[in-house]
């Protein structure tokens, strides 16, 4: 405190001219530690810069000649494909489990409980292979009444081709996780939220529709995201059934040419670059979401930048002294 | 139907409510007439929230009978026996009563006239240009009018209250039932609540209200009714009981809160 300027009591302080008060000048804390740190991380990133530009096994040429080939961009596509489709049913299916899940009727929460239990209990690379190989179960496949007559015969190796069997034991895997998802967003939202839904007279499902998923959409969206790009990279799994996705068909032509780790960084890069956009897209929905969470959405970071261009060119912000200071505010 | 039963807008008979082995509401008998403003007055655990819950079916009620406007509420009685109404019957009977909640409960993913618009499109099934005129003339009846596109967590708690009440109101209800609507408000912010009550019970609303705001049970109440342990103590006109209170309960209770 200043000389003076408590001796008068708070009375007198008030009535005082609003002098600006003496800023704080002081030495900072050193922090030798994160010099050490930031040095040594440094180093490191100067000796992989080093390595990926001098060591000539990387085979950049080789990189770049297959990065746009028809071949590889084929494979993302597929890889594109799976994802998308596999997460669309997992979503669907994730919901629909979720609310069975927390439906008041035994079987139907027992049974969506039996679903979780038995595709979140083994690995995705053998759901894969047991749909692939469904046909040694079920040769024949056929759609009618049940123990009654049928209408229609297929044989199980012409419907369940190996896309279908990935899409299939990926999207049905991904509907166990996205239950557990979804349940847990639908019971962040407030019970007074249903409640007042239904003193308003909305029915069950248009509460949950209306009211209910879209506040637990703050919740899911995180997680799912997590999932997509998990889902992207799972998908090379699906190499191991002969779909031609990106892992795959990097793999087809490396087994021809040879050329293994300048193909494996191509699928890699481009594995990089699509959980990049995901990310981005990914902020934007969440964003989407957070309407009425905040008193403010926070800017993105194009209205950053912007922002920060337009300071940039404008006269400095007035100094902090100059505001009304006193015990009015 | 008896002429008694269409008399008046709720009529509880005998009611019991129990939450497992927690017995809450004891036989209630109680009444309310068109246009009657009642104030429900007692200690915390008393029933009066459940009270409420039960007569627009948010709760099952155990034993008795309990008329809104005349009908059974949650049962269609035929031939001597009880018949549980249909969800879809339920909520057509919910829309015609409104509700305000201590918390506000407002949606806080839509704005202001999105919250009272959402039930007139989604329940009433009103156009949507027709229900946010019919937002807009509410949001202007509780003073919110420049309100209309702010989402909830912008309101303060005032604010909010009066949105939910303009949702509440924006189904036409023959009937509102308040539960502690200024409990949870910053005591500067209670009385703007308090007003828009005044107005709408000034306007014939049938109101059933939970409070503790002795004042406005004073002015703005036909009647008033004092609960505890589950029963209806004593029954009567607000300044009489609050002058005068006939019971040892009633007098224990007014003295800690007035």
């Amino acid at each position: 405190m200043r000389p003076g300027s408590g001796a008068g009591g708070p009375v007198q302080q008030a009535a005082e001219p609003a002098a600006p008060p003496e800023e704080i000048r002081a030495i900072p804390v050193r922090h030798p530690g994160r010099w050490l740190a930031a040095a040594v991380v440094l180093l490191l990133a100067a000796m992989l810069v080093h390595t990926l530009v001098t060591n000539p096994r990387f085979q950049w040429d080789v990189i770049g000649n297959y990065f746009l080939s028809s071949r590889v961009l084929e494979g993302l596509g597929l890889t594109l494909l799976l994802t998308v489709v596999a997460m669309a049913i997992g979503i669907v299916l994730g919901v629909i489990l979720a609310v069975m899940r927390l439906s008041s009727n035994p079987l139907l929460s027992g049974a969506s409980w039996a679903y979780i239990w038995l595709f979140r209990g083994t690995p995705v690379l053998v759901q894969l292979l047991f749909w692939f190989n469904l046909a040694a179960l079920y040769p024949q496949i056929s759609v009618g009444v049940p123990f009654g007559p049928s209408f229609a015969e297929f044989s199980a190796n012409d419907v369940i081709t190996a896309l279908a069997a990935a899409i299939l034991g990926l999207g049905l895997n991904e509907g166990a996780y996205m239950a557990e998802i979804v349940r847990a967003g639908i019971l962040s939202v407030e019970h007074g939220q249903s409640e007042a839904a239904q003193a308003l007279g909305m029915r069950r499902s248009l509460t949950m529709r209306r009211i209910i998923l879209p506040q637990a959409m703050r919740v899911i969206i995180p997680p799912t995201g997590n999932e997509t790009i998990s889902m992207l990279k799972t998908s090379s799994l699906a190499s191991v059934i002969t779909v031609t996705e990106l892992l795959y068909a990097v793999q087809l032509i490396y087994s021809v040419n040879f050329q293994t780790i300048p193909l494996l960084i191509v699928a890699s890069i481009w594995y990089l670059i699509v959980t990049s956009l995901l990310t981005v897209g990914q902020y934007y929905i969440e964003r989407h979401y957070a309407r009425g969470s905040a008193r403010q959405l926070p800017p993105t970071p194009w209205q950053r930048f912007r922002r920060m261009l337009l300071t940039f060119h404008a006269p400095p912000p007035a100094p902090p002294a100059q505001l009304p200071t006193g015990p009015g505010r | 139907m008896s002429m008694t039963d269409t008399a008046a807008m709720v009529r509880a008979e005998a009611l019991h409510k129990s939450f497992g082995r927690l017995h809450v509401l004891r036989g209630i008998n109680l009444e309310v007439a068109r246009q009657e403003v009642m104030c429900v007055i007692g200690p915390s655990g008393s029933g009066k929230s459940t009270l409420l819950r039960c007569i627009n079916h948010l709760e099952k009620i155990n034993a008795g009978r309990l008329w809104v406007d005349g009908e059974l509420v949650g049962y269609r009685e035929h031939g001597g026996k009880l018949y549980e109404l249909r969800d879809k019957e339920i909520c057509a009977k919910r829309a015609e009563i409104g509700m305000v909640f201590q918390q506000f409960n407002l949606f806080p993913h839509m704005t202001a006239l999105e919250n009272v618009s959402e039930a007139p499109v989604r329940v009433s099934g009103l156009s949507k240009p027709r229900a946010a005129e019919l937002a807009q003339e509410l949001l202007y009846k509780v003073g919110l009018q420049d309100k209309a596109t702010v989402y909830p967590k912008q309101l303060s708690g005032g604010q909010q209250q009066r949105v939910a009440i303009a949702r509440a109101l924006a189904m036409q209800p023959k009937l509102m039932l308040f539960d502690e609507p200024t409990s949870a408000l910053d005591p500067e912010l209670v009385g703007e609540v308090l007003a828009v009550m005044r107005d709408l019970a000034a306007s014939g609303m049938t109101m059933i209200v939970v409070t503790h705001e002795m004042g406005f049970a004073r002015e703005a109440g036909d009647s008033l009714v004092f609960m505890d342990e589950g029963v209806i103590v004593e029954a009567g006109r607000p300044r009489e009981i609050l002058a005068n209170p006939q019971h040892a309960r009633t007098r224990s209770f007014l003295a800690k809160v007035l």
